[in-house]
């Protein structure tokens, strides 16, 4: 186990260490993050990390294999662009979190804040509770759980990812509607909940998706934007 | 069948002129704006507005063919480790696999490899034809974010973070379904046949101050290497150049209305943006206010056309220029060889500009493998190569003739201007006058 106490040392360093293949497998402590920001960007090797504390802008942003615990709350740009392995935060989520990710997992055991999952390709988003507005905009793919509530224009614009929504929407945006829960959708819902480890029946959520009505430009359409 | 009337005595209305006309028919036949690639076409103040004065009793000139004139920059000396150096003061600029087709991204790349430049991806991501053979290459970090990944970003020899663009500054895009391949489609993780919107701001930051702490991300990232430019689209340069710089730019790219674009509404090209001419001064106005100017590099692009292009925009005070419209004419886009199917079209060899179809003759703005194959690489990256031989040369020539040995030692008291207009924009006398509109302070 390493330890980086980042009330002495820079993020540099941190970041720098998981660049590299020396810590591959390892586990890693990092105390006092402080908020700061850029917390263990762009780790690239299968390693733990664990992260005591608070953390400001993009914590774990473009991670790849690493699995990453925020032991606090985590501010903008939680996991942007991750590509995989995993990031879990145990408070709360500021805006955008999982931004254009690629893959992974994120759990947000809190609740997120605006944006959650912004433009998503390919990652998978567990929200233990509610989300803010515009949650899912443009979301491409993946699919994203929310065990509470969402805000105003959820999955405004989304192209084919998934949402699963136990609470309410405030509305939906353009272009989303909800769909059937059939039984692949449980069974989905159901390993993603359990990966997650939080417990909710499957059979409480609903399935949002796109109407696909705006793929393609129509000017019939305009109105609808 | 020619018309029997006599219609050389009818007077064309200056407001109701017939292109605009043919607008309204338009517009009334299909109700939705005009989308269309290239930039603004209207008339305004450019480079064309200024002249060189030439060496004379107060200037000694170089020899042309003999002395020496240096052309070399090297961009993002402010924080990265691995600044890069290019041969000539001209770059290739962003140009999405998507808008452009395969062959043309690898001919981008072998023209610029040529001469020792740089090239630029676009949106979608990063090809393997164009890393290969672009020996710089600058990743684009655009708000779609179609094709990001950390792998490709470590392997650019920058990075450009893309604000704007002087097509559309404030504008997003969209790749219309019928360019959409099943490799575009792969590599922006969407269906194919489906328009795609690229967005018009990115995700995850909304201000300079998120700006500061993204571009620190990407420099964590990439452990600090390599050289982060800020792209903006030219609007409110003062401002947006010093709060790139703020921002922790290595390089600023201010794109002036003149640029080009894939696909964007005509409206937007021809009615937002300022031109590259009074950007390039307001940029450098703000670079030197911050006691930035060649600290942070500024490149400028939108309508370089010519090597006299590039020195005016070097003696205007920019580090290097890019060009994107101009190389794809290089390369063979609008060439006369394709006229019969440019008529096939409703068009005409010179006007061609409907980058957003993929239908275009020439195999460079377009995702049909048919089209795509008529662009031998090769071939298209050696014209490349000798235009921007060409530029190079003319810059020189420009710069020796005001007896410069660099082609950055150019200055603004080297030039004059043609119009009142252009001399206010370029903050240039006007020529035969020590009068600059606007300005009285001491030239």
């Amino acid at each position: 186990m390493r330890e980086f106490d980042l009330q002495n040392a820079e993020v540099r360093l941190l970041n720098q260490a998981l660049h590299g293949s020396d810590l591959a497998g390892q586990s890693i402590e990092v105390v006092n993050p402080g908020g700061k920001h850029n917390v263990a960007a762009g780790a690239q090797f299968e390693t733990q990390v664990d992260i005591r504390g608070h953390v400001g802008y993009y914590c774990a942003g473009m991670n790849q294999n690493a699995r990453i615990t925020v032991h606090g709350n985590a501010g903008p740009g939680l996991a942007e662009n991750m590509m995989s392995g995993s990031v879990t935060v145990k408070g709360n989520a500021s805006q955008y979190c999982g931004a254009t990710a690629h893959g992974g997992l994120l759990i947000v055991e809190g609740d997120a804040a605006a944006r959650c999952g912004i433009s998503m390709k390919g990652v998978d988003i567990v929200v233990g509770g509610s989300i803010g507005h515009m949650s899912a905009f443009m979301a491409q793919s993946g699919r994203l759980v929310i065990c509470g509530d969402a805000g105003e224009s959820l999955g405004d614009s989304i192209y084919e990812a998934r949402i699963y929504l136990r609470g309410e929407p405030t509305s939906l945006g353009t272009d989303c509607i909800e769909k059937p829960m059939e039984t692949e959708h449980i069974e989905e819902l159901k390993d993603l909940l359990n990966k997650a480890g939080i417990k909710h029946d499957p059979a409480e959520f609903k399935r949002y998706g796109s109407a696909r009505k705006l793929y393609n430009f129509q000017v019939d359409n305009v109105g609808a934007y | 069948m020619s018309s029997k009337i006599d219609t050389s005595w009818l007077r064309e209305s200056a407001t109701f002129s017939k292109p605009v006309i043919r607008e309204i028919q338009r517009a009334a036949r299909e109700g939705i704006y005009d989308i269309r690639g290239a930039g603004a076409k209207r008339t305004i103040p450019t480079f064309d507005d200024l002249l060189f004065l030439g060496a004379s009793m107060s200037r000694y000139p170089l020899e042309g063919y003999r002395e020496k004139c240096e052309t070399t920059v090297t961009l993002g000396t402010r924080f990265a480790k691995k600044p890069i150096t290019i041969s000539t003061p001209i770059t290739i600029a962003g140009m999405s696999f998507g808008a452009l087709s395969a062959q043309a991204k690898e001919a981008l790349g072998r023209g610029a490899t040529e001469v020792g430049t740089s090239t630029t991806t676009g949106d979608g991501g990063m090809t393997p034809e164009e890393r290969g053979h672009s020996k710089l290459l600058v990743y684009q970090y655009l708000p779609s974010r179609y094709g990001m990944n950390p792998d490709d970003l470590r392997k650019a020899d920058a990075i450009e973070v893309v604000v704007g663009q002087g097509a559309k500054p404030g504008g997003g895009g969209m790749l219309l379904g019928q360019k959409i391949s099943d490799r575009v489609a792969e590599m922006r993780n969407l269906p194919k046949g489906i328009d795609q919107r690229s967005a018009c701001r990115h995700p995850d930051w909304t201000g300079p101050d998120d700006l500061e702490i993204k571009v620190q991300e990407l420099r964590e990232i990439t452990d600090w290497q390599v050289p982060i430019y800020i792209k903006v689209g030219a609007t409110r340069t003062f401002f947006d150049v010093q709060l790139a710089v703020k921002a922790g730019a290595d390089v600023v790219v201010v794109d002036g209305m003149q640029g080009g674009t894939a696909a964007t509404q005509d409206v937007f090209i021809e009615h937002v943006g300022i031109p590259t001419l009074p950007a390039t001064r307001l940029a450098v106005d703000a670079l030197k206010d911050l006691g930035m100017h060649r600290e942070v590099q500024l490149i400028v692009s939108g309508g370089i056309r010519s090597g006299a292009d590039v020195a005016k925009a070097l003696a205007m005070g920019a580090d290097a220029v890019s060009i994107g419209t101009a190389a794809l004419i290089a390369m063979g886009d609008n060439a006369p060889e394709h006229e019969q199917e440019y008529n096939d079209l409703g068009t005409t060899a010179g006007f061609y500009d409907d980058w957003q179809d993929g239908r275009d003759p020439s195999g460079i703005s377009t995702q049909d493998p048919d089209l795509g194959e008529r662009l031998d690489p090769e071939l298209a990256g050696r014209r490349v190569a000798n235009y921007l031989r060409c530029l190079t040369l003319e810059t020189q020539t420009l710069a020796r003739a005001a007896g410069k040995t660099n082609v950055r030692n150019l200055e603004p008291q080297d030039m004059v201007a043609l119009t009142i207009e252009a001399s206010a924009m370029a903050r240039i006398p006007l020529a035969g006058t020590d009068w600059i509109p606007g300005f009285s302070g001491k030239f």
